[in-house]
């Protein structure tokens, strides 16, 4: 493992102590999501939809409410209508009556495993039965599953009321393209004339799945009331407490939502699917109602990543400068608009300097599940095609890729092809430590190639708040409010007692509901540990004003005349060394008598994120008999601002490269005729497990981040973007084919080795 | 005064104008300003977007101040998985 890490200049941010919720989740007494429990629970159960796209005639529930042991059964009649408007809710803007009609069909079902109807029942058996005895009249409509085959004429129209937004003119007719966006900046045109070399490819990738362990789940108890308490596996709890309250006209205050353990989120976890439901299961039956979907149902029904079509065009001079750059990018956004098409825009292009761009986007709806967030939305695909063209460019002019690469390099300064220029980052750092590692000079063996990539994300800050309290014993806990899914709480400890100087174990994490703390948006954007760690160093600092403030009362000296250094209070100018320097836990030992309790609270929106650029390296061998493609080695490197806990930063890079790894080899949702989907559970949808893949070797780089106060970036997004340009481009090299669709799985290698005379 | 440059699909509600120079001393100002001057952008100025000024890129910040000078951008909200 090498690591470029400067100098340490803190005494806990930097090292890597034993995370606070390790031992709870070896010894398994942590509670995810389908662990809880409560007395007299029912068991949710959903119907969903056999087709891909039918009309709902009509919905018979009458048999299955009268079977002994249901309790409730509810359909869309039994949720308000929502009207069709945009409208900002956290992460971006979203459009209720399509979550509504996402959560439970309303007039049409619109992908297989739409939900139709909900039981709740005595047990799971008899839900089951409740479920078989509802009975749904559908009028089979023709469906349409790939995004090209969508916006043709005469494609099967999922929405009769969407108009394209983003045409001049306005379209009159409605279509399957929810939305055409595009980025410009300079004069391509004058750019493709000043090339001496032109290059210009389209790619094909497939929709995947964030593949989290954990399924949803939820365990959610509705009072007679009004008042609610819901138990969720969430990114984001407050999230989920807007969507619910909003989807059933409930009061915001009256719902008090906790986030269990989370098992992977990946931004899967970002929306709602059964927790509305259970809510209204469990008002309707008055008792608590747990639902957790399973595999398949994950698989179906809740949000993969869009699979797309992305068109790159672009023209270098002879010496490697790039001249000019286009792109266009048409997304899956599912059964309902809202693809990543925007960020994949933005991030096309964003590795490097160009003075001549533009990038054109369409957001395409078809009978599939609505996609949801995954890791760096966007990115990874449109990446794929820029950065596999840039790849084909060093081979067809000679170059070496990195060098390429740092001739065309984003710097500080430079100018985003989606307009702002960029502060202080990375990238340039990144790629000199790929042409400085072991990895990038070392041989390869037969049949052995070896591919390099850059990679971009934005990342984000946002509303945040955190709560520290001093105990009376001198402990501390802290309560957070974004689930922590990668380390956040072991973070924000170390942030906290570095602030602090305290010993980090005598720091108790939490993350807290949405009852017992201000607001919190959710973990995603790769924001916690920057957002939750400006509001944690904020709450550190007030209750070190705190305790300074009481020392100066009992020592009767002003309060500007009291300091804290190395972990002591001390007295200072002219009253230093009349005092006994105190310790924080002498201070607690009297808060109680000299004013109260000390906690330090900051509810923040926290702005100044800074993007994270990165550079994987892939080697791949590939069996020329089978087609098999084996990643044998492989470097991640990404610049993290600062990394609070090193070994979390390690590990977002390697989970991030090994989901990149499965996106280009192995994963895809795959649709038959009837337009249902194929492989839905792990044995037929392949993601990587440990025993497929090489050692994941990191590098961190430490460019920080002036507007946090230890420097710290997002980290958790970008390890997704490089992987599949670098394994597409090692597997150029391993197998003498270059591959322009995703996933390059072994039937594909092989019949692609075979036509080119390579197997 | 800030030099402000719309990104996107925004140009569709200006008749075409994306680059134009603003007194404006946040971003709550700039806002009441574009949509006083464009009509047809005012709601879409709730809806989601991120402020770029001088290359930092805020969001959900209304009161944030824009220095004399500053190149303001406005782009789609960014948010992430």
């Amino acid at each position: 493992m090498q690591e470029r890490v400067k100098k340490p200049q803190f005494d806990v941010v930097g090292t890597r102590p034993i995370r606070p919720d390790g031992v709870d989740k070896v010894t398994g007494r942590a509670k995810y999501g389908a662990d809880l429990k409560m007395a007299g629970q029912l068991v949710g159960k959903v119907l969903r939809s056999p087709h891909a796209h039918a009309r709902i005639k009509s919905i018979d529930t009458s048999k299955a409410a009268a079977m002994p042991g249901v309790k409730a059964i509810v359909t869309a009649g039994d949720f308000p209508k929502q009207a069709s408007e945009f409208v900002p809710a956290g992460e971006g803007v979203v459009n209720y009556r399509d979550i509504s009609n996402n959560v439970i069909a309303r007039d049409k079902v619109l992908y297989e495993g739409h939900a139709v109807a909900a039981v709740a029942a005595l047990n799971e058996k008899t839900a089951i039965a409740a479920l078989d005895a509802i009975k749904v009249e559908y009028e089979v409509l023709p469906h349409v599953i790939d995004e090209i085959e969508a916006i043709k004429p005469g494609a099967p129209i999922l929405h009769d009321d969407m108009i394209t937004i983003g045409m001049t003119p306005p379209p009159t007719k409605a279509s399957n393209i929810a939305k055409r966006v595009e980025f410009n900046l300079g004069d391509t045109a004058k750019g493709f004339a000043e090339a001496d070399l032109i290059v210009e490819r389209e790619f094909k990738t497939k929709a995947v799945h964030q593949g989290y362990i954990e399924p949803h789940a939820c365990l959610a108890s509705s009072s007679e009331d009004g008042s609610a308490e819901l138990w969720v596996t969430t990114q984001g709890h407050w999230v989920v407490r807007a969507y619910c309250a909003k989807l059933l006209n409930w009061d915001i205050g009256k719902i008090r939502v906790t986030s269990s353990e989370i098992g992977g989120g990946f931004g899967g976890k970002t929306v709602v699917y059964l927790e509305p439901l259970a809510l209204l299961l469990s008002k309707k039956s008055r008792r608590p109602v747990k639902m957790v979907m399973s595999r398949e149902e994950v698989f179906k029904a809740s949000g993969p990543t869009s699979g797309g079509t992305v068109k790159v065009k672009m023209g270098v001079k002879k010496d490697g400068r790039i001249t000019a750059a286009e792109g266009e990018i048409t997304l899956q956004a599912g059964a309902f608009q809202g693809s990543p098409v925007q960020p994949a825009c933005m991030c096309a292009f964003a590795n490097y300097d160009l003075e001549n761009v533009k990038v054109t986007g369409y957001d395409v709806v078809s009978n599939r599940p609505k996609v949801a967030a995954y890791r760096a939305p966007g990115g990874p695909i449109s990446t794929y095609g820029v950065e596999s063209v840039v790849d084909e460019i060093a081979e067809k002019l000679g170059m070496c890729p990195i060098e390429l690469r740092l001739k065309n390099a984003a710097k500080e300064g430079t100018r985003a092809a989606y307009g702002p220029k960029f502060g202080p980052v990375g990238l340039v750092e990144c790629l000199e430590a790929a042409k400085d590692s072991d990895h990038w000079k070392a041989p390869l063996g037969p049949n052995q190639g070896r591919g390099v990539a850059a990679g971009f994300w934005f990342n984000i800050g946002g509303e945040t708040t955190v709560s520290l309290q001093l105990n009376e014993d001198g402990t501390l806990t802290l309560m957070a409010g974004t689930p922590d899914i990668g380390g956040l709480r072991a973070s924000l400890c170390m942030m906290a007692a570095e602030e602090l100087k305290v010993d980090v174990s005598k720091i108790r994490p939490i993350i807290a509901d949405t009852s017992s703390l201000g607001y919190n948006f959710l973990t995603g954007g790769s924001r916690s540990t920057f957002s939750s760690g400006m509001a944690t160093v904020e709450a550190a600092r007030s209750i070190v004003k705190q305790a300074c403030g009481r020392a100066a009362k009992l020592w009767d000296i002003p309060e500007e005349a009291v300091t804290f250094e190395d972990g002591m209070i001390r007295p200072a100018g002219e009253n230093a060394g009349k005092h006994k320097p105190m310790h924080l836990s002498d201070i607690a030992k009297v808060a109680g008598k000299t004013g109260g309790a000390i906690v330090g609270y900051a509810a923040i929106s926290a702005q100044g994120a800074a993007p994270s650029f990165g550079v994987h390296i892939a080697d791949t061998e590939v069996d020329p008999g089978t087609g098999k493609v084996t990643v044998t080695r492989y470097t991640a490197i990404q610049d993290a601002g600062k990394a609070i806990h090193p070994a979390y930063v390690e590990g977002q890079y390697q989970g991030g490269a090994v989901q990149g790894i499965g996106w280009a080899l192995n994963e895809e949702y795959i649709y038959g005729a009837d337009g249902k989907l194929q492989n839905a559970g792990f044995l037929d949808y392949r993601i990587p497990v440990a025993s497929d893949l090489p050692m994941i070797d990191t590098v961190i780089i430490e460019v920080p981040n002036p507007r946090h106060p230890y420097g710290v970036r997002g980290i958790g997004e970008t390890p997704i973007v490089p992987p599949m340009a670098a394994i597409g481009a090692s597997v150029r090299r391993s197998s003498g084919v270059r591959f322009f669709e995703l996933p390059m799985s072994p039937p594909k290698v092989l019949k692609a080795m075979k036509a080119a005379g390579k197997a | 005064m800030a030099h402000v440059t719309l990104i996107g699909n925004l140009r569709q509600y200006t008749g075409d104008v994306t680059e134009l120079h603003i007194e404006a001393g946040t971003i709550r100002q700039l806002f009441r300003k574009l949509g006083e001057m464009f009509p047809e952008l005012a709601p879409h100025l709730e809806e989601g977007l991120a402020v770029a000024i001088d290359g930092q890129i805020y969001q959900d910040a209304l009161l944030e101040p824009i220095g004399d000078d500053a190149e303001v951008h406005i782009l789609p909200q960014i948010a992430g998985g």
